[in-house]
């Protein structure tokens, strides 16, 4: 026990290291370079310098979105699998992704944001992600009880409808609407609202939080339901509060950044690989290691065809998805086969 | 111990069991048997409070169970199913959470009692020399004796045992069956366990109960349950019951269609 305990606080401090250089790495890299010694002297005398101002608002914001986005996604990939026993789901799986997508176009069409401000948008993209929620957890509860595959075949159906529903929205909108909507829907971590940040930085902390009360709930959930009632869980109870906890950490993920994808797919098969099974570690490393690989993801996005920026989704996708294919390939492990 | 008290349950509309009548008592081996689809998984199912009955009720020590903690049952009941999908951990992780009941609300590791407690469970079952092994690896025997383990860890006082016996050739069985009896009687634990094995019933079950179409068909001693009669009735089969002649308990013995012809013939 002790043994196991040491290794998992070795873990984590190596991914703490490997967040905090990466982090290091985002800040003094970009179009203008910005030395490590150098920050270091900005941050006690720098302020008012432009090159402060590049650090700690422009940089500084995306990288804290980055850990809190991709901490948050690569959580609610860890929970989404666990409950539903299946290594291909991942938080998008579950349709959320298509109604904050769909909250948003709509919001961009309408021209909602000219009135009510840029803010309008995370709150549109919210909206359409908990209607999503309230409309596949309906239909997937009977008697009392979460049926887990209809649900995930439901969320999967409805993504379907939102994404057709978002591309008929682009074919009938205007040109200077369509700029927007690609953008939105490639996932940016731009985000001028400090408010905004300091929120999201604070649900996907949180959201481990509550998380880590269920990781033993979620290692006895890996034997199967009925294994866990047998173990003195409340599977019914169980279920629920993680499905929310999921679609609460996507749905403001989406809402504020995008769609960012493959994060909550890869980052928790990677993880598992290393550091095996227990949710009490899985949950803590997966979170650590999806921030640092959301802000290196976004860091490759601001410097490959620097001053021009990628979308950070287009990079997490290639990175994430070559990853997953490298996993398969390698091991027997990813599809659970023996 | 635990008495059923008309109990009628099952899935959707249809009930595979109908009215259920059974006591069960402290420290015995009870044996549970019946055709395939005549309930017992059902059955057990019901005792583990996996399905809710419809109606009637199931007592653990005079009391309701569906009026129970979830932790406060599984501490007093461990159950052991046909086949579970244990994934990729070593067995002593696996049978330490058999220790999940026990854990506070914001305890997230084990305490040197739980480790403690598993070791004297995979020691009870001879597996302790496999603990770092992945369940993977584990042949089905030896994978069967780590669930027992891992209900162990549990420390109940009731055992529930799904048909541990089947996928597992003559040696693992008497295994396994030796373990749960030895189990029964150095810890006093009470033992539910359904069988489909006749002979292995009628060795190793002090009380066996024939359960047909979802009901209680009989109940009593392996001699007074297993009669040719009986199984011809309800399994439709022609057998011959003779007697082990070392513990003198009944063995069922089946007979071939050709055989059966055969004699027939023989008797014109």
């Amino acid at each position: 026990m002790r043994e196991k305990l040491i290794g998992w606080i070795v873990c984590v401090l190596v991914l703490g290291c490997l967040l905090l250089g990466v982090s290091i790495f985002s800040l003094s890299v970009g179009s203008v370079g910005i030395g490590v010694k150098n920050i270091i002297s900005l941050i006690f005398e720098g302020e008012g310098t432009t090159e402060y101002n590049i650090l700690f608002n422009i940089r500084l914001p995306r990288i804290l979105l980055g850990f809190a986005i991709g901490g948050a996604l690569a959580i609610a990939g860890v929970i989404a699998q666990g409950v539903f026993r299946n290594p291909l789901v991942e938080p998008y799986t579950l349709g959320i992704s298509g109604g904050a997508a769909l909250g948003v176009c709509l919001n961009i069409v309408l021209r909602l944001n000219r009135r009510l401000g840029l803010v309008s948008l995370p709150m549109c993209g919210f909206l359409g992600a908990v209607s999503v929620i309230a409309l596949v957890y309906t239909l997937s509860r009977r008697k009392g009880t979460l049926k887990i595959q209809g649900l995930l075949l439901t969320g999967v159906m409805i993504s379907f409808i939102c994404s057709s529903l978002v591309m008929l929205i682009m074919s009938i909108a205007r040109t200077e609407d369509l700029h927007g909507i690609i953008f939105w829907i490639m996932g940016s971590l731009e985000e001028p609202n400090w408010l905004l940040i300091k929120l999201t930085v604070f649900i996907s902390v949180l959201g481990l939080f509550i998380a880590y009360l269920f990781c033993i709930d979620l290692n006895a959930l890996s034997l199967g339901e009925e294994e866990a009632i047998h173990l003195g869980i409340n599977v019914e109870r169980t279920k629920l509060t993680l499905f929310l906890l999921t679609s609460l950490l996507t749905g403001c993920s989406v809402s504020v950044a995008g769609v960012i994808g493959f994060v909550g797919l890869t980052i928790p098969h990677l993880v598992r690989m290393v550091v095996g099974k227990d949710y009490r570690i899985v949950l803590i490393a997966s979170f650590l290691t999806g921030g640092a690989f959301l802000i290196l993801c976004d860091t490759l996005a601001r410097i490959v065809i620097a001053p021009l920026e990628l979308p950070v989704g287009v990079i997490t996708g290639i990175l994430g998805g070559s990853l997953f294919v490298y996993a398969l390939a390698k091991g027997r492990y990813v599809l659970g086969e023996r | 111990m635990i008495e059923i008290r008309g109990l009628i349950c099952g899935y959707g509309s249809q009930f595979s069991l109908r009215n259920i009548n059974l006591k069960v008592e402290r420290g015995e081996i009870l044996g549970i048997i019946g055709p395939n689809g005549s309930g017992k998984t059902t059955l057990l199912r019901a005792m583990s409070r996996v399905l809710k009955p419809k109606t009637g009720m199931i007592l653990f020590e005079e009391k309701d169970i569906w009026q129970m903690g979830f932790k406060e049952l599984s501490t007093k009941m461990a159950v052991v199913s046909q086949s579970i999908d244990v994934g990729d951990i070593a067995v002593e992780e696996f049978v330490l959470l058999g220790r999940t009941p026990y854990f506070s609300s914001f305890q997230f590791l084990e305490t040197k009692m739980d480790l403690d407690i598993a070791e004297k469970a995979m020691r009870l079952t001879g597996i302790f020399a496999l603990k770092d092994r992945p369940m993977t690896k584990m042949s089905g025997g030896e994978r069967q004796l780590a669930v027992i383990a891992r209900a162990l860890a549990q420390e109940p006082k009731v055992l529930l045992l799904d048909e541990p016996t089947t996928h597992l050739d003559i040696a693992h069985q008497v295994v396994v069956l030796d373990i749960i009896k030895r189990l029964n009687r150095k810890l006093g634990i009470t033992i539910i366990v359904v069988l489909h094995d006749l002979n292995l019933a009628s060795e190793y079950c002090e009380r066996i109960v024939l359960i047909n179409d979802g009901r209680v068909y009989k109940i009593g001693k392996p001699e007074e349950v297993l009669t040719y009669q009986t199984i011809e009735e309800v399994y439709n089969t022609v057998v011959v019951v003779e007697r082990n002649p070392v513990s003198s308990k009944p063995y069922v013995l089946v007979v071939s269609e050709e055989e059966r012809q055969r004699k027939k013939r023989e008797e014109k």
